[in-house]
């Protein structure tokens, strides 16, 4: 089915491009009981994702030009989204000597990260921003001093104070960003944060930015939505205040995450990050993960969140709370993470989305193999009803779209 | 007033008159233990689960004794030589435990929160004794009783708390169940084993945090002191044991800053020479030994709360 705009417009739908995603864990190859390139790609359609930058901690990593060209061959004939690779900037993203990353850009790599594990060597960490510079791709970093988070679990405030949890303090990730714009203005690289979830790494990027320091950032919707107080059991939006929400369970394990659900006052500060432009992307950090690895006692469960199916349910909330203008988060969506990459947005990509539907996440509606959300159970406003790719017709949310969509 | 919980996980959400009926059910408690045949029968026919993951001595003795007091059957795992310990997952003891359809399951787990999940899947009652750093409620309840046994009723009293606050669930159940009876409560320890929210400010009502020892002292109403795990040291967290004991160690001249009598406490066990000097440990206001009974009797309260009606009768 070709897709026509118009018809979908009449009906009072919002027709949007197809969302970027530069941060996305599809655990393919190695972690296929969490998520496989297919799973993911269809996933994303229904998050209204036409593109999803895959994570290299896979199993063997993403680090040879090799591995690179075969996970592009694979999957095609499927219907879902289309996927680009991020390599790894190390070995086995071991921290230790660098990958082959100029013939991994030449193989297709869009951008390189160690995500998950930052590179912890300084010297290391400049040699692959220069690189980064010669190879025309960013890297994208996982700020995080791995000294300083130590063992920690939750974000460290009053929160964890009370739960008697392992925190790790936000000077851990603000002391990561400093010291990577310090040693981006030494190469001249091009460094892209990813997942920013505190008030100080924002100020940090607005400072480097005002310096005129190529650098670029992107927060998370659930860093955008939640704060610590999740894993105490509240289940009440950023921007719905106070005690409200009806409680979960304290100590569940589907509100861990790295970096951690932080405080009210971080989650202020990367929504008027947003809107001022300090932020230029909204990136899901998808993070699927088989129920054996969430299904455990909070201090030993996996870090992560599932969450391109829910993604733009959330940023709307915040839309409609007035935290941030509808042109600010669409562009964060998809010309912004398309200027992160350095490509041109995809001209036939699209996502027809109905602002007003209401929905109940539940695990069995998910494409994804991860179920691993707090939101199950939860009511989300706003829904993807179709997405497009190429042209092409490739997903349809049930009845709404039914009735909406006029064949050619 | 009504007895409504299912679980005992922790204390925080307890309202006065919740601890207060525990405390009342504890006295009767004390009673029945100072019979010539310390033996009731209200759960007979009942089973009590001590689910020990992580290794104790004192709480799952006491807890044994207490159900046995109350002539409930008793079954004991424990972490060493069980399949906890061959790396069975706690998804899978849970499994475990509900086939084998125990009434209470009382467990000890070093993971915060561990109870949560555990009551979560099971059809069993569960009483935390003591997850991680977070919360162990009979030893709050126990010390709310043995020191309102010393100083009557707790309102506008002041009690000291020094050490390893960070790292124990024995403060922080205090906290929850003396501030809701009324008592103010002074942290003490170094800052590196105070959660740091604590020391900037973002305080749970009723407490303060006075860093030195010897002011926290003035003029309190009664002390008590946690142990202190040497790893700490190791851990880069404190400079010397030394320096912990001259600084926050309780010695008899210090003991004697606080009001006249007002007595003092610790958990156990204890360093002696390290948080407690032996003087004070075994002196005239030690009510340490006064603790460990009263535990037995605070946990035949409990058990007797959540398991002497039917499971199917309970909310």
């Amino acid at each position: 089915m070709t897709f026509d705009r118009r018809a979908f417009e009449a009906k009072g739908y919002l027709v949007a491009p197809g969302f970027i995603d530069l941060h996305v864990h599809l655990r393919e190859p190695g972690f296929e009981d969490s998520e496989t390139i297919e799973t993911g790609r269809r996933a994303a359609l229904r998050g209204g994702f036409t593109t999803i930058c895959a994570m290299p901690n896979t199993e063997p990593a993403i680090d040879s030009p090799g591995l690179l060209r075969e996970l592009l061959g694979r999957g095609h004939g499927v219907k879902g989204a289309r996927v680009l690779f991020v390599a790894a900037i190390t070995r086995g993203r071991k921290g230790r000597e660098l990958a082959d990353m100029v013939e991994l850009a030449g193989a297709g790599a869009v951008a390189f990260s160690d995500d998950g594990s930052p590179v912890e060597d300084a010297r290391l960490f400049r040699s692959a921003l220069e690189y980064a510079r010669a190879s025309g791709r960013p890297i994208i970093e996982h700020a995080q001093d791995l000294v300083l988070s130590a063992k920690g679990v939750v974000h460290e405030g009053a929160v964890s104070a009370r739960l008697g949890l392992p925190a790790m303090p936000a000077a851990a990730e603000e002391s990561a960003v400093a010291r990577d714009l310090t040693l981006a203005k030494l190469a001249g690289g091009r460094v892209h944060f990813t997942h920013l979830s505190t008030a100080g790494s924002i100020e940090l990027v607005r400072r480097a930015k005002a310096d005129g320091l190529s650098v670029t950032c992107d927060v998370t919707p659930h860093h955008l939505a939640m704060t610590d107080e999740w894993v105490a059991g509240s289940r009440a939006f950023a921007w719905e205040g106070g005690e409200g929400a009806p409680g979960g369970v304290p100590y569940d394990s589907s509100t861990k995450v790295n970096p951690p659900l932080r405080t009210h006052a971080d989650v202020r500060a990367l929504w008027a990050g947003l809107e001022d432009r300090t932020v230029d992307a909204i990136a899901t950090d998808h993070a699927p993960h088989a129920s054996v690895k969430k299904d455990v006692e909070f201090d030993r469960a996996a870090f992560g969140i599932s969450g391109l199916e829910t993604a733009l349910g959330l940023v709307l909330g915040g839309v409609r709370a007035g935290w941030a203008s509808l042109e600010t988060v669409i562009d964060a969506l998809t010309t912004g993470p398309a200027r992160v990459l350095g490509i041109d947005r995809p001209k036939d990509d699209w996502v027809v989305i109905d602002r007003d539907a209401e929905w109940i996440v539940t695990a069995d509606d998910l494409a994804s193999k991860g179920k691993n959300t707090p939101l199950i159970g939860r009511k989300l406003m706003g829904r993807v009803v179709a997405t497009v790719v190429a042209g092409e017709v490739r997903y349809e949310g049930a009845v709404r779209a039914a009735e909406a969509i006029s064949p050619r | 007033m009504k007895w409504m919980r299912r679980h005992v996980l922790d204390t925080d959400d307890w309202s006065r008159a919740e601890i207060e009926a525990v405390l009342d059910q504890t006295r009767a408690m004390v009673e029945i233990l100072s019979r010539p045949i310390r033996r009731a029968p209200p759960l007979r026919g009942r089973t009590v689960i001590l689910f020990f993951a992580e290794v104790s001595t004192r709480t799952r003795v006491s807890f044994e004794l207490a159900a046995k007091a109350l002539s409930a059957d008793v079954v004991n795992i424990t972490a060493t030589g069980s399949s906890v310990e061959k790396g069975e997952s706690l998804l899978d003891t849970v499994r475990t435990l509900q086939a084998l359809g125990g009434d209470v399951v009382v467990m000890r787990h070093s993971s915060s929160g561990a109870p949560y999940f555990v009551a979560q899947r099971t059809e069993s009652a569960v009483i935390n004794a003591g997850d991680g750093w977070h919360a162990h409620p009979t030893q709050g309840l126990l010390d709310a009783y043995t020191l309102r046994e010393a100083l009557g009723e707790l309102d506008g009293k002041r009690v000291v708390i020094v050490g390893d606050i960070l790292h124990s669930r024995v403060a922080r159940s205090d906290i929850n169940t003396l501030v809701p009876l009324g008592a103010r409560v002074t942290l003490s320890g170094p800052p590196t084993l105070v959660p740091v929210a604590w020391r900037c400010g973002q305080l749970p009502p009723g407490v303060t945090y006075e860093p030195l020892l010897d002011r926290a002292l003035d003029g309190a109403e009664g002390v008590i002191a946690l142990r202190l795990q040497r790893e700490r040291q190791e851990a880069g967290l404190l400079p010397s044991l030394r320096e912990y004991t001259r600084v926050w160690g309780l010695t008899i001249d210090r003991v004697g800053r606080m009001r006249p009598g007002a007595p003092v406490m610790h958990p156990g066990p204890m360093n002696e020479g390290i948080e407690i000097d032996a003087a004070v440990a075994h002196g005239s206001r030690s009510l340490i030994e006064r603790q460990v009974t009263n535990g037995v009797a605070v946990r035949m309260a409990l058990l007797y709360l959540l398991a002497a009606a039917p499971l199917e009768e309970r909310a």
